[in-house]
């Protein structure tokens, strides 16, 4: 069994991501998307959470929504993957499971 | 409702404002200058001209107060002041104007 | 027009994107801005995203407003205070915002900084100094 968690609130305004990091298990995958992509930035309070993480599970971010915000590869927190729309689907497929952190 | 450029059809709102910012054509907006009554001259392509490229830049058209502020920059008093603005666009630079530059209605324009 | 000039300002705390807080505010400030008042904006919390540079949202198919804020100089809005805490718990400093200037029509149209950068200090400071708040 595994889970696809996605994101979608900023860390900064509400607890979802890092309640989401607290309830993964091994296996699972994070896909950060909309404001929950700056959830993926470096040099950030959050950052040492996620990283923390990272060595359990991957954590990827979806690309549009990061190039929205204007967080580029100098932003991007070391380890994090990218995927556009076709790997979401791909990605919520490839799992048993979707879990959406609002 | 919709200007006829050529035999184009482009569509406009219930105020004559394209819908598609990418309609916009200088034919285009001899017709809309047409219907506002307008006799387009190198003063009006200058004031729309502008507008193309503040909004191109900006992502917004100007209220009339920037817009006269701007031109009186870039062209000088003569032309980049209320009153010569209101000869060329009698109902209002900023609203005719934005509407032969095929730009939306300006923020802040009631 | 009224006379009496009262001290707007408008607080920031919502990041652009994901919700339409940002370009409201945005829009009100440029309404607003006919009325010749004495207007600050605050950029603190997940605002201070609204000012970051190299945003593109081609992919999402939604506006970007961003080059909007560099036309709020003509606009006479010209005090975009900005938290520095704000700033560093996202990981940011100013060189990750974009430039922003207004021009000083009576100093022969010099270019001046629109941004400050100020403490969370003066940001409360700032706040209890005004007529009018105005969140969003």
């Amino acid at each position: 069994m595994s889970t696809l968690h996605t994101v979608n609130k900023s860390p900064f305004a509400t607890n979802a991501l890092k309640s989401c990091l607290d309830h993964v298990s091994d296996g699972d995958s994070i896909l950060l998307i909309e404001d929950g992509v700056y959830g993926a930035s470096n040099n950030s309070a959050m950052a040492d959470m996620v990283k923390a993480k990272m060595k359990q599970i991957s954590i990827i971010a979806l690309k549009p929504d990061l190039d929205a915000r204007g967080i580029d590869e100098t932003r991007l927190l070391e380890g994090i993957s990218t995927t556009d729309y076709a790997g979401f689907v791909e990605m919520a497929a490839k799992h048993d499971l979707n879990q959406a952190w609002l | 409702m919709a200007y006829d450029v050529n035999g184009t059809v482009v569509e406009h709102d219930e105020e004559g404002y394209i819908t598609n910012l990418d309609d916009w054509s200088k034919e285009l907006a001899d017709v809309i200058a047409k219907a506002e009554e307008i006799e387009m001259t190198d003063e009006h392509w200058a004031v729309v001209n502008f507008l193309r490229e503040y909004y191109d830049e900006y992502q917004i058209a100007p209220a009339v107060r920037v817009l006269v502020k701007a031109i009186k920059k870039s062209m000088g008093p003569e032309i980049g002041n209320n009153k010569y603005m209101y000869e060329l666009f009698p109902y209002g630079p900023a609203k005719q104007a934005c509407k032969i530059a095929g730009l939306p209605k300006p923020t802040g324009c009631v | 027009m009224s006379e009496v000039v009262k001290k707007f300002l408008y607080v920031n705390r919502k990041a652009p994107y994901g919700t339409i807080y940002a370009l409201e505010s945005l829009e009100v400030v440029l309404i607003g801005a006919a009325f010749d008042q004495d207007v600050s904006l605050a950029f603190l919390d997940d605002g201070v995203f609204q000012l970051t540079k190299g945003q593109d949202t081609k992919a999402i198919g939604v506006k970007n407003f961003s080059p909007t804020y560099r036309a709020l100089g003509d606009y006479e809005v010209t005090k975009l205070y900005v938290e520095k805490q704000s700033l560093e718990e996202r990981g940011l400093s100013e060189d990750d915002l974009q430039e922003l200037v207004w021009e000083d029509e009576d100093d022969d149209w010099a270019e001046k900084p629109s941004i400050r950068i100020i403490d969370r200090k003066e940001m409360a400071a700032l706040m209890a100094d005004q007529d009018v708040v105005l969140s969003f």
